[in-house]
Protein backbone atom coordinates (compact mmCIF):
# COMPACT_ATOMS: atom_id res chain seq x y z
CA UNK A 1 0.00 0.00 0.00
CA UNK A 2 0.72 3.30 -1.04
CA UNK A 3 -0.59 6.75 0.56
CA UNK A 4 -0.71 9.98 -1.17
CA UNK A 5 -0.96 13.06 0.96
CA UNK A 6 -2.59 16.54 -0.32
CA UNK A 7 -4.48 19.31 0.84
CA UNK A 8 -7.48 21.27 -0.54
CA UNK A 9 -7.53 24.50 1.35
CA UNK A 10 -8.60 23.13 5.05
CA UNK A 11 -9.03 19.32 3.79
CA UNK A 12 -6.42 16.49 3.89
CA UNK A 13 -6.98 13.89 1.44
CA UNK A 14 -5.46 11.04 1.16
CA UNK A 15 -5.03 8.80 -1.40
CA UNK A 16 -5.16 4.48 -0.58
CA UNK A 17 -3.01 2.71 -3.49
CA UNK A 18 -3.66 -0.90 -2.82
CA UNK A 19 -4.50 -3.00 0.50
CA UNK A 20 -5.53 -1.27 3.57
CA UNK A 21 -4.86 -4.27 5.62
CA UNK A 22 -3.53 -5.36 9.09
CA UNK A 23 -0.05 -5.43 7.88
CA UNK A 24 -0.04 -1.69 7.10
CA UNK A 25 -2.78 -0.11 8.50
CA UNK A 26 -0.44 2.08 11.03
CA UNK A 27 0.34 3.93 8.05
CA UNK A 28 -2.92 5.56 7.58
CA UNK A 29 -3.27 5.88 11.04
CA UNK A 30 0.04 7.92 11.48
CA UNK A 31 -0.29 9.97 8.76
CA UNK A 32 -3.63 11.04 9.56
CA UNK A 33 -2.70 11.76 13.58
CA UNK A 34 0.24 13.33 11.91
CA UNK A 35 -1.95 15.72 10.21
CA UNK A 36 -4.52 15.83 13.30
CA UNK A 37 -0.97 16.78 15.60
CA UNK A 38 -0.69 19.73 13.20
CA UNK A 39 -4.08 21.12 13.12
CA UNK A 40 -5.83 19.30 10.41
CA UNK A 41 -9.86 18.53 11.43
CA UNK A 42 -11.20 17.70 8.14
CA UNK A 43 -9.63 14.38 6.31
CA UNK A 44 -11.08 12.82 3.29
CA UNK A 45 -9.80 9.06 2.84
CA UNK A 46 -9.91 8.41 -1.19
CA UNK A 47 -10.29 4.72 -2.40
CA UNK A 48 -10.13 5.32 -5.65
CA UNK A 49 -6.95 3.63 -6.23
CA UNK A 50 -7.38 1.09 -2.95
CA UNK A 51 -7.91 -2.79 -3.30
CA UNK A 52 -9.57 -4.54 -0.26
CA UNK A 53 -9.95 -3.67 3.15
CA UNK A 54 -9.94 -5.89 6.35
CA UNK A 55 -11.14 -5.74 9.65
CA UNK A 56 -8.28 -4.03 10.95
CA UNK A 57 -8.33 -1.59 8.24
CA UNK A 58 -11.80 -0.48 8.98
CA UNK A 59 -10.75 -0.13 12.64
CA UNK A 60 -7.88 2.26 11.99
CA UNK A 61 -11.08 4.28 9.98
CA UNK A 62 -13.37 3.40 13.11
CA UNK A 63 -10.67 5.20 15.53
CA UNK A 64 -9.58 8.00 12.84
CA UNK A 65 -13.38 9.31 12.49
CA UNK A 66 -13.48 8.93 16.32
CA UNK A 67 -10.60 11.02 17.34
CA UNK A 68 -11.28 13.64 14.81
CA UNK A 69 -15.60 14.24 15.67
CA UNK A 70 -14.00 13.98 19.54
CA UNK A 71 -11.97 17.36 17.62
CA UNK A 72 -14.39 18.95 16.41
CA UNK A 73 -13.88 17.64 12.65
CA UNK A 74 -14.94 14.62 10.80
CA UNK A 75 -13.51 12.08 8.86
CA UNK A 76 -14.34 10.91 5.39
CA UNK A 77 -14.23 8.50 2.55
CA UNK A 78 -14.02 8.62 -0.87
CA UNK A 79 -14.46 6.59 -4.17
CA UNK A 80 -15.83 3.18 -2.23
CA UNK A 81 -15.85 1.12 -5.10
CA UNK A 82 -18.99 -1.65 -5.47
CA UNK A 83 -16.75 -4.40 -3.40
CA UNK A 84 -15.75 -2.05 -0.44
CA UNK A 85 -19.19 -0.47 -0.42
CA UNK A 86 -21.01 -4.18 0.10
CA UNK A 87 -17.90 -4.62 3.18
CA UNK A 88 -18.98 -1.21 4.52
CA UNK A 89 -22.88 -2.38 4.57
CA UNK A 90 -22.23 -5.61 5.57
CA UNK A 91 -20.57 -4.05 9.18
CA UNK A 92 -23.03 -1.30 9.06
CA UNK A 93 -19.91 1.07 9.26
CA UNK A 94 -21.96 2.81 6.06
CA UNK A 95 -23.95 4.12 8.69
CA UNK A 96 -20.86 5.78 10.50
CA UNK A 97 -18.96 7.39 7.89
CA UNK A 98 -19.91 9.97 5.25
CA UNK A 99 -19.37 8.14 1.99
CA UNK A 100 -19.19 10.18 -1.10
CA UNK A 101 -18.79 8.95 -4.58
CA UNK A 102 -15.91 11.62 -5.41
CA UNK A 103 -13.00 13.41 -3.68
CA UNK A 104 -14.60 16.55 -4.68
CA UNK A 105 -18.14 15.88 -3.49
CA UNK A 106 -16.17 14.57 -0.01
CA UNK A 107 -14.52 17.70 0.06
CA UNK A 108 -17.28 20.21 -0.33
CA UNK A 109 -19.91 18.38 1.76
CA UNK A 110 -17.25 19.84 4.74
CA UNK B 1 -11.32 -26.95 -15.02
CA UNK B 2 -10.48 -29.68 -12.95
CA UNK B 3 -9.36 -29.34 -9.78
CA UNK B 4 -5.48 -27.99 -9.63
CA UNK B 5 -2.11 -28.74 -7.57
CA UNK B 6 -2.99 -27.06 -3.98
CA UNK B 7 -1.34 -24.41 -3.34
CA UNK B 8 0.73 -24.84 -0.22
CA UNK B 9 2.72 -22.49 2.39
CA UNK B 10 4.33 -22.46 5.50
CA UNK B 11 5.61 -18.82 6.50
CA UNK B 12 6.83 -17.41 10.05
CA UNK B 13 4.03 -14.85 12.09
CA UNK B 14 4.69 -12.53 9.92
CA UNK B 15 2.15 -10.35 8.92
CA UNK B 16 3.96 -9.10 5.87
CA UNK B 17 4.02 -12.30 4.30
CA UNK B 18 -0.13 -11.90 4.04
CA UNK B 19 -0.50 -9.93 1.11
CA UNK B 20 1.47 -12.25 -1.16
CA UNK B 21 -0.20 -15.42 0.57
CA UNK B 22 -3.52 -13.84 -0.59
CA UNK B 23 -2.41 -13.17 -4.15
CA UNK B 24 -2.05 -16.29 -5.03
CA UNK B 25 -4.60 -17.90 -4.14
CA UNK B 26 -7.04 -15.56 -6.26
CA UNK B 27 -5.05 -16.22 -8.99
CA UNK B 28 -5.60 -19.41 -8.52
CA UNK B 29 -9.66 -18.37 -7.96
CA UNK B 30 -9.34 -16.03 -11.01
CA UNK B 31 -7.73 -19.17 -13.23
CA UNK B 32 -10.94 -21.28 -12.16
CA UNK B 33 -13.85 -18.43 -13.60
CA UNK B 34 -14.60 -17.74 -9.34
CA UNK B 35 -16.57 -14.08 -9.68
CA UNK B 36 -15.69 -10.85 -9.68
CA UNK B 37 -16.98 -10.16 -6.25
CA UNK B 38 -15.29 -13.28 -4.55
CA UNK B 39 -12.07 -11.93 -5.81
CA UNK B 40 -11.87 -8.56 -5.08
CA UNK B 41 -13.75 -9.01 -1.63
CA UNK B 42 -14.76 -12.71 -0.55
CA UNK B 43 -11.89 -14.84 -1.14
CA UNK B 44 -9.05 -12.01 -0.28
CA UNK B 45 -10.96 -10.27 2.98
CA UNK B 46 -11.85 -13.19 4.18
CA UNK B 47 -8.33 -15.13 3.95
CA UNK B 48 -6.63 -12.47 5.87
CA UNK B 49 -8.63 -12.40 8.32
CA UNK B 50 -7.39 -15.88 8.69
CA UNK B 51 -4.03 -15.74 8.12
CA UNK B 52 -4.04 -12.81 10.60
CA UNK B 53 -6.00 -14.31 13.44
CA UNK B 54 -3.41 -17.46 13.10
CA UNK B 55 -0.72 -15.23 13.58
CA UNK B 56 -1.52 -12.63 15.87
CA UNK B 57 -3.73 -15.14 18.19
CA UNK B 58 -3.08 -18.80 17.43
CA UNK B 59 0.76 -17.83 17.48
CA UNK B 60 0.30 -14.78 19.80
CA UNK B 61 2.80 -12.84 17.49
CA UNK B 62 5.91 -14.92 18.16
CA UNK B 63 7.56 -15.06 14.54
CA UNK B 64 9.35 -17.88 15.72
CA UNK B 65 6.35 -20.06 14.86
CA UNK B 66 4.48 -21.05 11.97
CA UNK B 67 1.97 -21.06 9.80
CA UNK B 68 0.78 -23.55 7.20
CA UNK B 69 -1.66 -23.03 4.62
CA UNK B 70 -2.81 -25.43 2.30
CA UNK B 71 -5.28 -23.90 -0.70
CA UNK B 72 -7.31 -26.73 -3.01
CA UNK B 73 -8.94 -24.82 -5.20
CA UNK B 74 -11.73 -26.81 -8.38
CA UNK B 75 -14.37 -25.17 -10.27
CA UNK B 76 -16.89 -25.33 -7.80
CA UNK B 77 -15.21 -24.74 -4.82
CA UNK B 78 -12.40 -23.42 -2.81
CA UNK B 79 -10.89 -24.74 0.48
CA UNK B 80 -8.49 -23.36 2.24
CA UNK B 81 -6.95 -24.31 5.53
CA UNK B 82 -5.03 -22.14 7.41
CA UNK B 83 -3.14 -23.49 10.50
CA UNK B 84 -1.18 -22.36 13.84
CA UNK B 85 0.41 -23.70 16.70
CA UNK B 86 -1.98 -22.04 19.19
CA UNK B 87 -4.18 -24.01 21.22
CA UNK B 88 -7.30 -23.10 19.37
CA UNK B 89 -10.53 -21.55 20.24
CA UNK B 90 -14.75 -21.84 20.45
CA UNK B 91 -15.56 -20.52 16.90
CA UNK B 92 -18.99 -19.72 18.19
CA UNK B 93 -17.91 -18.24 21.48
CA UNK B 94 -15.26 -16.03 19.89
CA UNK B 95 -17.62 -14.16 16.93
CA UNK B 96 -19.31 -11.03 18.31
CA UNK B 97 -21.97 -9.22 15.77
CA UNK B 98 -20.01 -6.07 15.21
CA UNK B 99 -22.76 -3.96 14.22
CA UNK B 100 -24.80 -3.84 17.42
CA UNK B 101 -25.05 0.11 18.43
CA UNK B 102 -22.88 -0.22 21.60
CA UNK B 103 -20.07 -2.35 19.41
CA UNK B 104 -20.03 -0.19 15.83
CA UNK B 105 -17.36 2.11 16.64
CA UNK B 106 -15.26 -0.59 18.37
CA UNK B 107 -11.66 -0.82 16.67
CA UNK B 108 -11.63 -4.24 16.55
CA UNK B 109 -13.42 -7.26 16.64
CA UNK B 110 -14.97 -8.07 12.71
CA UNK B 111 -12.33 -10.49 11.87
CA UNK B 112 -14.22 -13.41 13.06
CA UNK B 113 -17.51 -11.84 11.62
CA UNK B 114 -15.80 -10.98 7.78
CA UNK B 115 -14.76 -14.44 7.42
CA UNK B 116 -18.17 -16.13 8.50
CA UNK B 117 -19.78 -13.37 6.19
CA UNK B 118 -17.93 -13.87 3.43
CA UNK B 119 -17.30 -17.19 3.09
CA UNK B 120 -19.53 -20.28 2.71
CA UNK B 121 -18.16 -22.09 5.72
CA UNK B 122 -15.86 -21.85 8.20
CA UNK B 123 -15.17 -24.91 10.82
CA UNK B 124 -12.25 -24.82 13.67
CA UNK B 125 -10.39 -28.26 13.78
CA UNK B 126 -7.73 -29.41 15.69
CA UNK B 127 -4.55 -31.08 14.42
CA UNK B 128 -1.38 -30.46 15.50
CA UNK B 129 -1.81 -26.95 16.10
CA UNK B 130 -5.52 -25.39 15.24
CA UNK B 131 -6.84 -25.24 11.77
CA UNK B 132 -9.54 -22.69 10.08
CA UNK B 133 -11.21 -24.42 7.31
CA UNK B 134 -12.97 -21.71 4.81
CA UNK B 135 -14.82 -23.26 1.96
CA UNK B 136 -16.06 -20.82 -0.91
CA UNK B 137 -18.51 -22.21 -3.50
CA UNK B 138 -17.40 -20.98 -6.66
CA UNK B 139 -20.81 -18.22 -8.19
Amino acid sequence: MSLHVTTQGDVVIIAVDGQLIVGNRQELKQQVLDRVEAGARKVVVDFAGAGYIDSSGLGVLVSLAKRLRELGGDLRLANLNEDLLTLFELTKLDSLFRIAASRDQAVEGF
Amino acid sequence: MSASAALEFRVPSDLGRIEGIVAQVVHRCREHAFGGRQLALNVPVALTEALANAMLRGNGEDGRKEVRVRAEVSAARLVVEVEDEGAGFDLEACTVDPTTPERLEREQGRGLFLMRSLMDEVACVRGAGTIVRLTLHRR
